[in-house]
C-alpha cells in the first residue's frame, strides 16, 4: 500500500506557517523562567521538524534542529533566557519561514542569510555557558570532529511484519551523507525453510556526515526496539572535514575487507530474498509522489466547526420548508393561501440566515492581519532605538479574508509610519513630559456597514504649518491657499510628500502613503486623519465588511439598468435648466453650489439609444471620485438595494466603465459603473476628441461607436 | 456444487449488450449545429447545456457579435452570435434559435460562453481518423476555427475548436 504524501503537504505548511506565528508571538512574550512559553515554542518547533522530516524537506528540518536545540537547552534549564539568544531565535523563525516557503514554491531561498543564521545559532550553541556535562551538548561538539558513523544494525527477523522497511531507514540515511553498507547474509536457512515474511539479514553501514548522532538514531525511531543497533563515530583523520571524498576512498578498501559484500545504496542489494527485490520497485513509487509539489496556492479558510453545523441547521431547515411548499402545491386551493403566504415567509427567512452564514464563514477575525505587529513594532523599537509597546484591540472583529489579505500592507506601512515619525525619542518624551514609552494602538471595530481600524500614537502629532511648508515648496499647493484642517492632511497622501526631517530606512522617503491611500479606496475604503500637535496622530481605516456585496442605486438608461455604487454617489438631482452652463466650446457644466460639476450622459459614453437625450429632462446623479466629481445624466432613478457583485473577468473580460455585475430579484443582469472608470473614460474620450479637432479631421464617423 | 462455474454465468454490471443503442462507440462524439444553412459541430462533452434564445443585458462598447450577458443559475456567461460573429446567414431571433453554452476546461480555468445558432440538429459519432483538415481556401470562418471536416451522410459537417472559439477577442473601447 503507497500513499501519497504530497496530498499532505498543504496541510503541513498550514500548520507549519500557524506553527511558525505561535512561536513568533511567543517568543515576543518570552520572560525569564517562563517553562509553559518555552514548552510551546519548543512543541511548535518540532512538529515543524518532525513534519519536514516526513516530506523530505531537509533543509527545513536541518534548521529547525538548530533551532530545536537551543530551545531545548532553554527548556532544561540549561541558558539562560536572554534578549540576545531571543532576537536569534526570533531570527530564526524568519528563516524558516524562507525555507518552507522556498519549499512551497519549489524555489531558491536567501541563502546568504539562512547560513549567516545557522552560524549564530551555532556560535550561540557553541559558546554554551554551562557546566554541566550533558549527553547532547557534548555530541554537539563532538560532532565537529566526527567525519562519519559505522552503524551496526542487526534488525529481529520478525521486523518486517510490523511494517518496517530497511530500505526505506538506509535512503533516509543515505539522504545525510554518503552510504555504504554490506549486508550479512550469514542467518540465511535454506531456501525451503525460508519464511518469506521473516527478515533475515542484517546490515553493517559506513555513513560518512557531518550531522549527529542523534540524527541518525531518529532515523532508526521506528525500528529502536526491534533490533541491535551501534552507532559508533569515526574520528575525523584528515585535517578538513569537506574532504569527505577523500576520506571515503580511503575508507573504503578498509571495510570493505571486513565485509562479505558490498554495493552502495544506488545499486540497492539485489542479492537478498525476492521481497527485498519487490520492495526496491516500491521504493521508487513512493519518490515520485513526494517530489510532485503542490505549487499551486488554492486558498482555504479554517472554519469553525460551529459555523459549520450552523449552517447545516440551515439547509435542514431549507428542505423542511421546501418539502412543505411541494406538499402544499401538489393540490393548491385558495383556503391553503395563508399556509402559503406563511410558507413563503419561512422561506424567506431561511434563505436570508442562510445567506448571512454563508458570507460570516468567508469573515475572519482581524487578529490574522494584527498578529504580525507585535514583531515589527519590537523590531522598529530595536532599530530605532525609541521605547515603545503596542496595544491591540478588537481583534475578534471579524472581516472578509479578501479584505483582509489586501489591508495587511497599508497598515504595516502606517504602524511603520507611527513608529518612525509618530513616536518621539525617549529624551524627548521625558522633556515633554510624557511616559518614556510611546504607545502605538490598534483598534478594530464595527461602525454601520463598514469596519474602521485605528492606528494611533501618542507621539508628536503632525505639524500643519510643516506640512503646508512642504506642500508648497513641493508646488502641490499655492501660497496664498487657504485649506481645511482635513485639506492639510490630504496632502500627506499626495505622491513623493514627506515630512520626515531625515530619511531613515524604515519610511520617510516619501513613497507609500499614496500607495496606501490608492490601495485602501481599490478595497471601496477611505481614511481620516486626526492629530493633535505634541498629543499624537490617529488613522482611521474605513473598509467594507466584504467585497462581495455593495450597496448600489438602480438607475434606468434608455432599456438598460444599471447600478451606480452608493458609496460613490454625492447627490441626485432634477436638473435645473438654469444652471446648465455651456463653456469653452462644447463642455456642459452644471453649477452645483460653488462647484462646476462636468455632465456625462451615460447613454453617449456607452452607446445606446433612449428617448431621454435633453438634458433638462434628465436626472442627474452627482459621483465623486479621486477627488473628481462629475454629474452622470441617467433616464431614472429606481431603487436602492444591495447587490451580490460578481465578476464579468471570469467568462468574459474587463469592461472599461463597468467594474462587475449582478442578478436582479427578476433573474435578469445588471451591469455595475466603476465610477474612477468611468470618469477615466470621460477623460481620454474628451482628449481623443480634441485631437480630432485640432488634426482638423471632420470625420464624425470615427466618433460613433459601433 | 460448482460455485465458480455459478459465478461465471452472473453477468458482470456494464456487460450487457444494449441492441439498438449506438451511443456506446469508439471515438468522439459531436453536437451538430446549423449556421444558415450549413453543418457545424463541436466536441459534445464541452456543451454545458442548450438554451432558447433570451434577450441577453447589453456590455457598453462591445463587438456587435457579443450579443451581452445573461444569468445562468448566478453565473454571469456572455453570449455571443456565431452568424454575427462568422458572417454567415441572417442574425434573426426566432422561437428556434438556440444557444449552445460551452465549457472549456483550461489548466485549471474554465470558461462559459454562449454561442447563438440558428438550430441544434444531431449528435455525431465520429472517428478521429475519419476528420480532414479543412483546405485552405478563404471562408468567413478563421482557419484557427476549424479543427477539421467530416462526411456525414451527404453533407459536410464543420468541426470547431472549442478552445479558440472561447478566446473572445479583446475588444477594445471605441473612444
Amino acid at each position: 500500500m503507497s500513499i501519497d504524501l504530497s496530498q499532505f503537504i498543504p496541510s503541513f505548511l498550514e500548520e507549519s506557517f500557524e506553527g511558525l506565528e505561535l512561536m513568533e508571538s511567543e517568543l515576543l512574550n518570552l520572560k525569564e523562567g517562563d517553562n509553559e512559553t518555552i514548552d510551546s515554542i519548543f512543541r511548535a518547533a518540532h512538529s515543524i521538524k518532525g513534519g519536514a522530516g516526513t516530506f523530505g524537506f531537509v533543509k527545513v528540518t536541518e534548521f529547525t534542529h538548530l533551532v530545536e536545540t537551543l530551545l531545548d537547552e532553554m527548556r532544561d534549564g540549561r541558558r539562560e533566557i536572554n534578549s540576545k539568544d531571543t532576537e536569534i531565535l526570533l531570527e530564526s523563525v524568519d528563516c524558516m519561514r524562507l525555507l518552507i516557503e522556498a519549499a512551497r514554491d519549489d524555489e531558491e531561498y536567501d541563502q546568504d542569510k539562512v547560513a549567516q543564521t545557522t552560524s549564530r545559532l551555532a556560535e550561540t550553541l557553541g559558546d554554551e555557558p554551562s557546566s554541566d556535562s550533558d549527553n547532547q551538548s557534548e555530541n554537539m561538539v563532538a560532532a565537529s570532529n566526527v567525519c562519519g558513523y559505522t552503524i551496526n544494525f542487526i534488525p529481529e527477523h520478525s521486523l518486517a511484519k510490523t511494517g518496517n522497511d530497511p530500505l526505506f531507514i538506509f535512503s533516509a540515511l543515505a539522504e545525510l551523507g554518503q552510504l555504504t553498507l554490506s549486508a550479512d547474509c550469514n542467518d540465511l536457512p535454506a531456501l525451503v525453510d525460508i519464511d518469506p515474511q521473516e527478515l533475515y539479514l542484517s546490515w553493517q553501514l559506513t555513513l560518512y556526515t557531518d550531522a549527529d548522532e542523534a540524527e541518525i538514531r531518529e532515523i532508526f525511531e521506528w525500528v529502536e526496539d526491534e533490533c541491535l543497533l551501534e552507532v559508533v563515530p569515526i574520528p575525523d583523520t584528515s585535517n578538513t572535514s569537506q574532504d569527505i571524498d577523500v576520506l571515503a576512498s580511503e575508507e573504503e578498501p578498509q571495510s570493505q575487507s571486513t565485509t562479505t559484500k558490498q554495493e552502495s545504496l544506488v545499486n540497492t542489494p539485489k542479492s537478498s530474498t525476492e521481497t527485498e527485490l519487490a520492495q526496491d520497485g516500491k521504493v521508487e513509487d513512493e519518490n515520485i509522489p513526494a517530489k510532485a509539489k503542490a505549487k499551486a496556492d488554492v486558498g482555504s479558510i479554517r472554519v469553525g466547526v460551529d459555523k459549520i453545523d450552523n449552517l447545516i441547521n440551515l439547509v435542514g431547515e431549507l428542505v423542511i420548508t421546501q418539502s412543505m411548499l411541494s406538499e402544499l402545491g401538489n393540490d393548491f386551493d385558495m383556503d391553503k393561501v395563508d399556509r402559503l403566504t406563511s410558507g413563503l415567509e419561512q422561506l424567506l427567512q431561511n434563505t436570508k440566515e442562510l445567506q448571512e452564514s454563508v458570507m460570516r464563514i468567508r469573515m475572519l477575525p482581524i487578529s490574522f492581519a494584527f498578529n504580525r505587529f507585535p514583531r515589527l513594532v519590537h523590531d522598529l523599537a530595536i532599530k530605532t532605538g525609541k521605547k515603545m509597546e503596542l496595544v491591540i484591540k478588537g481583534e475578534q472583529t471579524e472581516l472578509d479574508k479578501t479584505v483582509m489579505e489586501q489591508i495587511g500592507d497599508p497598515l504595516v506601512h502606517l504602524v511603520r509610519n507611527a513608529a518612525d515619525h509618530g513616536i518621539e525619542s525617549c529624551e524627548v518624551r521625558l522633556a515633554k513630559g510624557k511616559p518614556e514609552k510611546g504607545t502605538i494602538s490598534l483598534d478594530a471595530y464595527h461602525q454601520g456597514g463598514n469596519i474602521v481600524i485605528e492606528i494611533k500614537d501618542d507621539g508628536a502629532g503632525i505639524d500643519r504649518e510643516i506640512v503646508l511648508a512642504k506642500a508648497v515648496e513641493k508646488g502641490l499647493i499655492d501660497v496664498n491657499a487657504i485649506l481645511t484642517e482635513s485639506q492639510v492632511y490630504d496632502l500627506l497622501f499626495e505622491p513623493g510628500f514627506s515630512t520626515a526631517a531625515e530619511v531613515t530606512d524604515i519610511s520617510g522617503r516619501g513613497v507609500g502613503m499614496d500607495v496606501v491611500k490608492r490601495n485602501i479606496q481599490s478595497l471601496g475604503g477611505r481614511i481620516q486623519v486626526e492629530s493633535t500637535l505634541g498629543k499624537g496622530s490617529c488613522f482611521k481605516v474605513h473598509l467594507p465588511l466584504t467585497l462581495a456585496i455593495l450597496d448600489g442605486q438602480l438607475v434606468k438608461v434608455g432599456s438598460e439598468t444599471y447600478i451606480i455604487p452608493l458609496i460613490a454617489i454625492v447627490e441626485s438631482l432634477q436638473i435645473d435648466n438654469k444652471l446648465i452652463n455651456r463653456v469653452s466650446g462644447d463642455m456642459v457644466l452644471y453649477r452645483l453650489r460653488d462647484d462646476n460639476v462636468p455632465i456625462l450622459p451615460i447613454y453617449q459614453l456607452f452607446n445606446l439609444a433612449t428617448k431621454c437625450t435633453e438634458i433638462d429632462k434628465a436626472l442627474l446623479v452627482v459621483v465623486e471620485a479621486d477627488g473628481q466629481k462629475i454629474g452622470l445624466m441617467v433616464d431614472d432613478l429606481l431603487a436602492q438595494q444591495q447587490v451580490v457583485i460578481k465578476s464579468l473577468k471570469d467568462n468574459y473580460q474587463q469592461v472599461a466603465g463597468i467594474s462587475g455585475a449582478t442578478i436582479l430579484g427578476d433573474g435578469s443582469v445588471a451591469m455595475i459603473l466603476d465610477i474612477p472608470g468611468i470618469i477615466h473614460m470621460a477623460l481620454a474620450q474628451a482628449q481623443h476628441a480634441q485631437r480630432e479637432k485640432t488634426d482638423g479631421n471632420a470625420s464624425v464617423t470615427a466618433e460613433v461607436c459601433l | 456444487m460448482n460455485i465458480q462455474a455459478m459465478a461465471q454465468d452472473i453477468p458482470v454490471e456494464g456487460e450487457h449488450t444494449m441492441e439498438g443503442v449506438d451511443f456506446i462507440t469508439s471515438g468522439d462524439q459531436y453536437l451538430t449545429f446549423l449556421l444558415a444553412q450549413e453543418q457545424y459541430a463541436v466536441d459534445i462533452l464541452c456543451v454545458e447545456e442548450i438554451r432558447s434564445w433570451e434577450q441577453p443585458t447589453k456590455i457598453p462598447n462591445a463587438p456587435s457579435y457579443i450579443k451581452g450577458v445573461i444569468n445562468m443559475r448566478g453565473i454571469i456567461v456572455p453570449i455571443v452570435d456565431l452568424r454575427l460573429k462568422f458572417s454567415i446567414g441572417e442574425a434573426s431571433y426566432l422561437d428556434t434559435t438556440v444557444v449552445i453554452v460551452l465549457t472549456y476546461h483550461n489548466e485549471g480555468n474554465s470558461r462559459t460562453i454562449g454561442f447563438v445558432v440558428d438550430a441544434v440538429s444531431d449528435v455525431l459519432n465520429v472517428d478521429n481518423a475519419d476528420i480532414k483538415p479543412a483546405p485552405a481556401f478563404g471562408g468567413c470562418v478563421g482557419p484557427q476555427y476549424i479543427e477539421g471536416l467530416i462526411n456525414s451522410e451527404n453533407k459536410v459537417v464543420t468541426i470547431l475548436n472549442v478552445a479558440h472559439l472561447q478566446k473572445v477577442e479583446q475588444h477594445r473601447l471605441h473612444s
